[in-house]
């Protein structure tokens, strides 16, 4: 451990599948305060990093540290599920509390004591209800989860990974197959929950929708590019380096822009 | 009507019978239901398959010990299916179709060759209300009443698990073990009912009841009740059907669960179809992998 804040380290990891290694000599920290975006164009091993941090996925070589006991929840892309199996969203939310005892020991929603039996208590249902509300997805409990649109769905996948309370919220492509007002909705309350003291790391391949709003971003491509503020890792040569392609880099409202010269081109 | 249901419960065979078959429609319809959303109901119709070579095995060296020897076949060959799947490069269904149709063709074979393919033989292919021994009642309920604590205690970890096992495993579920409870729970349910349903019937009172629930309800908690309510229904009216038309008790408990699930498909129309027709989608139980 590098730090007492470090809730996750990886130490020069190389994960992939088989014998083949998706992510080469990967170094890095999750601590307490963490909010970043690792980002990186498709088959660059976002998914995979992200596998490694969430410990589903052993490395190959390297070591990963966690803190004991740490809580952490994981939002996945959404097309990875099922939508036409039978489960309504307040039963999809409280899967989340499947491992009971995990919660938090100061929060009085968790603290109940673990009960084996299959209904939800009142205080997890409390818990649900409160996190919909939040989410504004409370009038959709009792809905069947094929019936919700891809932003509601998204939500409800916040929803099943807050009531975990957890210490570190990981989220595979949360804004992609989602309206440009759930995508601005979903990271507000991301930057809600940072401010509440969760550490969040998500992938994105969407770097003027999502990178450039995020306060640390992480480029990778088969191993680690470049690590930095928007400012110091939009830039041409990274961008090359990471996506491959020669990428323009404006600067709008004191943000970078990123523009695809080729494809403006064509 | 009312002597057509009372006259039978005179013999004790039949009182039996409809004991042991309304409750084997019960846990069938349970089990099925994790089954059939796992898109893993061939892996039910191989392993009655692969039970039933264990069954004649057992049969022919220690006959009173078969529940034992077919059981720990049925476990084995659950074992191998989801290993062979899992390791190598075969898919699984093929993997489901070596192992179970071998087992069960070294079962005829066995039967056939050192004699006794009489009663016993078509009894553990179709099932038969005949001579259900108190030692089997026991067997059946013990079953029923472990997979029903199993899935007390473990309920949502078994449903996150069939849901989304690539999140269940992030959430710190044990999915290998919970995947394994319910391969367990799956072999033992099919040894209890072998006899009853028969061998090549016992993988319809998994799918049927579980499939007339799914086209009923879109919550999960009820289709769990729903199954399990229909699959003893049919057992309890199949029982019946089948003393009067004389034929055996697993063909006609299937049957009325075909009738059953046509009815409900006409009643449950466009909706019910097509919460039915995603069933099939995940047709391959390996856990998925993103890259």
């Amino acid at each position: 451990m590098t730090s007492p804040d470090t809730l996750i380290h990886l130490e020069h990891v190389s994960a992939g599948y088989g014998h083949d290694t998706v992510v080469h000599d990967v170094t890095l920290d999750i601590d307490a305060g963490t909010f970043a975006g690792i980002v990186g164009p498709s088959g660059a091993g976002k998914t995979t990093l992200l596998k490694v941090l969430l410990s589903t996925l052993r490395p190959q070589h390297g070591t990963v540290t966690r803190s004991p006991a740490l809580r952490v929840a994981y939002v996945p892309q959404l097309e990875t599920v099922d939508w036409n199996f039978p489960v309504t969203v307040g039963e999809c939310v409280l899967m989340g509390r499947t491992e009971r005892h995990l919660g938090a020991p100061s929060d009085r929603h968790t603290r109940s004591a673990w009960r084996p039996w299959p209904w939800p208590s009142s205080a997890e249902r409390a818990a649900a209800a409160e996190l919909l509300g939040r989410l504004g997805i409370s009038d959709l409990t009792d809905r069947h989860i094929r019936e919700l649109s891809g932003g509601q769905q998204q939500r409800m996948f916040l929803a099943r990974a807050l009531v975990r309370q957890p210490q570190v919220l990981l989220l595979d492509e949360p804004t992609s197959g989602v309206d440009v007002n759930t995508r601005h909705d979903v990271l507000h309350l991301l930057a809600d929950l940072h401010d509440e003291g969760v550490a969040i790391v998500l992938t994105t391949h969407d770097l003027n929708g999502m990178a450039a709003h995020l306060p640390h971003l992480i480029c990778i491509n088969r191993h680690v590019v470049a690590v930095g503020t928007p400012e110091q890792v939009i830039t041409p040569a990274v961008l090359e380096e990471t996506f491959g392609a020669q990428l323009e880099v404006l600067q709008h409202l004191g943000m970078p822009v990123v523009v695809d010269i080729a494809r403006l081109g064509a | 009507m009312i002597e057509t249901l009372l006259e039978p419960l005179g013999f004790a065979f039949f009182q039996k019978g409809l004991l042991v078959a309304t409750l084997s429609g019960a846990l069938l319809g349970f089990i099925g239901v994790y089954i059939v959303l796992r898109g893993m109901s061939y892996i039910g119709h191989g392993l009655s398959h692969a039970i039933f070579g264990g069954y004649a095995a057992t049969q022919l060296f220690a006959a009173q010990f078969y529940v034992l020897g077919a059981g720990l076949w049925g476990i084995a060959s659950a074992i191998a299916i989801t290993t062979v799947a899992r390791r190598s490069r075969i898919g699984a269904d093929a993997a489901i179709g070596v192992v179970t149709t071998a087992s069960f063709a070294l079962g005829v074979a066995l039967f056939s060759k050192f004699g006794s393919s009489g009663p016993a033989f078509d009894q553990a292919l179709f099932g038969s209300i005949l001579g259900i021994t108190n030692s089997q009642i026991m067997w059946l309920v013990a079953v029923c009443a472990l997979t029903g604590l199993i899935v007390f205690f473990r309920y949502r970890a078994l449903l996150f698990t069939t849901f989304d096992p690539d999140v269940a495993a992030a959430s710190g579920v044990k999915v290998a073990r919970i995947e394994a409870l319910l391969m367990v729970m799956l072999s033992l349910s099919i040894l209890v009912t072998l006899t009853i349903i028969g061998v090549t019937l016992v993988a319809a009172m998994l799918v049927i009841p579980a499939v007339i629930a799914r086209m009923l309800t879109d919550s999960f908690g009820r289709m769990l009740a729903i199954s399990t309510v229909t699959g003893s229904a049919c057992g309890l009216a199949g029982m019946y059907l089948s003393y009067y038309a004389g034929v055996p008790s697993g063909t006609m408990i299937v049957l009325v669960g075909a009738v059953v699930f046509l009815v409900v498909l006409g009643i449950s129309g466009v909706r019910g179809r097509r919460r039915a027709a995603g069933l099939d989608q995940h047709s391959d139980p390996r856990p998925r992998v993103a890259a």
